[in-house]
């Protein structure tokens, strides 16, 4: 067969070979534990290179012609070609994909031009190309894609860096609840959202949790949106019953099947989204779909039919780009070690999940975390979320002091978002940083005020959060 | 320095919630004092992870016929890199499964905290059978270097309508110890994680109690029954019940 001279390269006088486009994918990807799990790691460094010098000499249209996954097996596919943009793909369609890391650095790609590309570009072709990239390359080339998504406020904008509270309770206690949505907002979090994890899934504790939000955000006039990310079917339930639901939630991954596995289709996200649009909440514009993805979900939901972990990973996006997000994130350390070992893994795929996601013309967020069992810590994730603001992360998820008492695992906390915002000088969402200025919770460095007791204004919300 | 209790406006919040709320600011960093207590508390964590589960206590504290089995990892380290084979029954162990006529078996796994097994997994059982007496319970199994979907293979060849699984939940920093229960209708392996129903965060520290956790499993167990299904389609409108796993499972 031919393909085997496709895939196959000499290099140092070593001839390597690979079976298929799959194959040539996963030997490309950087080592993580995840494409070791399934059998599909390249099996030395040498073989990773060549995997990389084959890939570098392969066409574009090369994703085009050859689906990873059958188009008759599965919507995904159907959806990632059935919506392929071909004139906005022409400016790089003679490209290999070496050749398209190469014009992705160029100076011609600007923010316009990389905007424009994106319908035209499949989730494939980007992780191909993201393969071929250094850390670097990453964050130079996300840094220049602007997504920019509204619903009460503004996201996505340059120079901005957004934040989503998580004031997860183990139990849903909504004073504890409560208690650490105020702690956060005085650090200036929630411009991306204000969203809890319940720790009970169902529709009449989700109305509870959303009328608790929703009063407080109109008490503050907070201009922002919550979120209880609940499953989606629950969602459509309580919109039928009323539910003050701004953004409509969902994991989601690159196959039919692994959606599947999370109870999911694209068919019912549709019907989601319709809901949400119908109750016309978002003053500034209508983004209405929040989701969250990460390396590993389709592995761990046995869906990933032989595709490694980065690659399934992006196909999740071409998902998400079909819904218009407000938001979307990788929750790239919370899946364990499995799939991403270590904190070195979880720091590449975090680059690689958040570029992937904004080539491709998704609002990229990460959840920089790790769990208790990956050898990972909190100087990783200073590492990260250091880079992912160098590289023009839309937000970053943070809670009480890093820790999560609801999932088990530890994220950003309020503070991280400071350092960020002064080593970097970015700024929450416009309208979100008008009303921190409005609520005097900044000083006039633009920093946020200390809560101490010296403060009467802080002083005021704290006691009336304990009262 | 911390504030006296009188001054500091945090003092009623924090009986509210675990959470780390109203930390102290130096500039914009936390304060070296919270800083160390996160770091004690991750390693303790890191040291749940890696106890080994002691199966004699337990089997003493079950008083009744205890099935002893292990997974297809042989070690801590094994175990957790391949969820593959903490999923799968040892070779060794399948002729200790007879077939019965069960309406239910309840399988205790270490998972990722042995620790959070040894305290509640016994006061748990009890709490739940004291609910179930008109159910037929298959003996109960422990399953060490278990993961959740270990009991689709139990429950499949006791031959049990469902399977319970009450496993050690990845430890946190604040709760090393919290219990997760798992339902599985008509377990057999192969089960996708969205055909089982959860209920997690069971604990001494402030989590689900095991009574209201064990009110919220008999009404799902019942309810399961009768319509012969787990997952996304068994909605369920008690208020302190929890159907759905969290998204990225944490098995």
């Amino acid at each position: 067969m031919a393909s085997m001279a496709r895939y196959a390269t000499s290099f140092g006088g070593e001839t390597y070979r690979f079976d298929d486009l799959k194959s040539v994918l996963a030997c490309a990807s950087a080592r993580r534990s995840g494409d070791e799990l399934a059998g599909l790691a390249a099996e030395s460094d040498a073989q990773r290179v060549a995997a990389r010098a084959v890939l570098a000499d392969l066409p574009l249209t090369t994703f085009l012609n050859e689906a990873l996954i059958p188009y008759e097996a599965d919507e995904v596919t159907r959806l990632v070609l059935d919506s392929h943009d071909a004139e906005a793909f022409a400016p790089v369609s003679h490209l290999t994909v070496g050749g398209l890391r190469d014009w992705l650095l160029g100076y011609e790609a600007d923010s316009v031009a990389l905007r424009a590309l994106a319908p035209g570009l499949t989730p494939e072709m980007v992780a191909a190309v993201c393969k071929l990239m250094r850390n670097q390359d990453l964050i130079a080339v996300a840094r220049k894609c602007e997504v920019i998504t509204k619903f009460r406020n503004t996201l996505g904008l340059p120079g901005r860096l957004a934040t989503r509270l998580q004031p997860n309770h183990p139990t849903d206690d909504l004073r504890g609840i409560a208690a650490s949505t105020l702690d956060g907002l005085l650090y200036g979090t929630g411009d991306a959202v204000i969203g809890i994890n319940p720790a009970t899934d169902n529709v009449p504790n989700c109305l509870a949790l959303l009328e608790m939000l929703d009063g407080l955000r109109q008490r503050y006039e907070i201009p922002t949106q919550t979120c209880v990310l609940t499953h989606v079917t629950n969602a459509i339930e309580v919109m039928n019953r009323g539910g003050a639901m701004d953004l409509v939630f969902q994991s989601i991954a690159g196959s039919e099947a692994a959606n599947a596995g999370f109870g999911i289709n694209l068919g019912i996200l549709q019907e989601a989204r319709a809901a949400a649009l119908a109750l016309g909440r978002g003053t500034a514009g209508q983004d209405v779909m929040y989701f969250e993805t990460g390396q590993g979900a389709a592995l761990s939901a046995e869906a990933h039919f032989g595709i490694d972990q980065q690659t399934i990973e992006a196909r999740a996006y071409a998902v998400a780009r079909a819904f218009k997000p407000l938001l979307v994130n990788t929750v790239v350390g919370f899946i364990g070690p499995e799939y991403l070992y270590d904190g070195k893994q979880i720091i590449r795929a975090g680059l690689e999940d958040h570029f992937c996601g904004k080539l491709l013309g998704v609002p990229m967020g990460c959840d920089v975390c790790y769990t208790n069992h990956a050898e990972a810590d909190q100087d990783d994730m200073d590492t990260l979320m250091t880079l992912l603001t160098a590289a023009g992360v839309t937000f970053v998820i943070t809670v009480p002091g890093a820790d999560d008492v609801m999932l088990n695992y530890q994220s950003l906390s309020y503070h991280d978002l400071l350092y960020l915002r002064s080593t970097f000088g970015v700024k929450p969402a416009p309208e979100f940083e008008i009303w921190l200025e409005k609520m005097d919770m900044v000083d006039r460095a633009g920093r946020m005020r200390m809560a101490g007791p010296q403060n009467k204004m802080l002083q005021r919300l704290i006691s009336a959060a304990a009262a | 320095m911390p504030l006296p209790p009188e001054l500091d406006p945090w003092s009623k919040l924090r009986a509210t919630t675990r959470a780390r709320i109203g930390l102290g600011r130096v500039g914009d960093a936390m304060p070296i004092k919270d800083v160390l207590e996160f770091q004690l508390a991750h390693a303790k964590a890191r040291d749940a992870v890696h106890t080994r589960l002691d199966t004699a206590p337990l089997k003493a504290a079950i008083q009744g016929e205890v099935i002893e089995v292990r997974s297809a990892a042989d070690s801590r380290e094994i175990y957790l890199r391949r969820p593959d084979l903490g999923r799968q029954l040892h070779l060794d162990c399948e002729a200790l499964l007879e077939p019965g006529d069960y309406d239910a078996v309840f399988v205790i796994a270490d998972g990722l905290s042995a620790t959070a097994v040894s305290l509640n997994a016994v006061p748990m059982l009890k709490a739940a059978l004291t609910r179930l007496h008109d159910l037929k319970i298959a003996p109960v199994v422990i399953a060490t270097q278990g993961r959740v979907a270990i009991g689709d293979d139990i429950g499949e060849r006791l031959g049990a309508k469902l399977c319970v699984m009450l496993i050690g939940e990845r430890p946190g920093l604040s709760v090393a110890e919290s219990l997760g229960i798992y339902l599985t209708y008509n377990p057999k392996r192969g089960t996708r994680d969205s055909a089982r129903n959860c209920i997690s965060n069971i604990h001494g520290k402030g989590g689900l109690s095991y009574e209201v956790a064990a009110d919220t499993l008999a009404w799902l167990m019942r309810e399961s029954l009768r319509r012969k299904l787990t997952g996304v389609d068994l909605k369920e409108e008690a208020l302190l019940a929890a159907p759905i796993a969290q998204a990225l499972a944490i098995d």
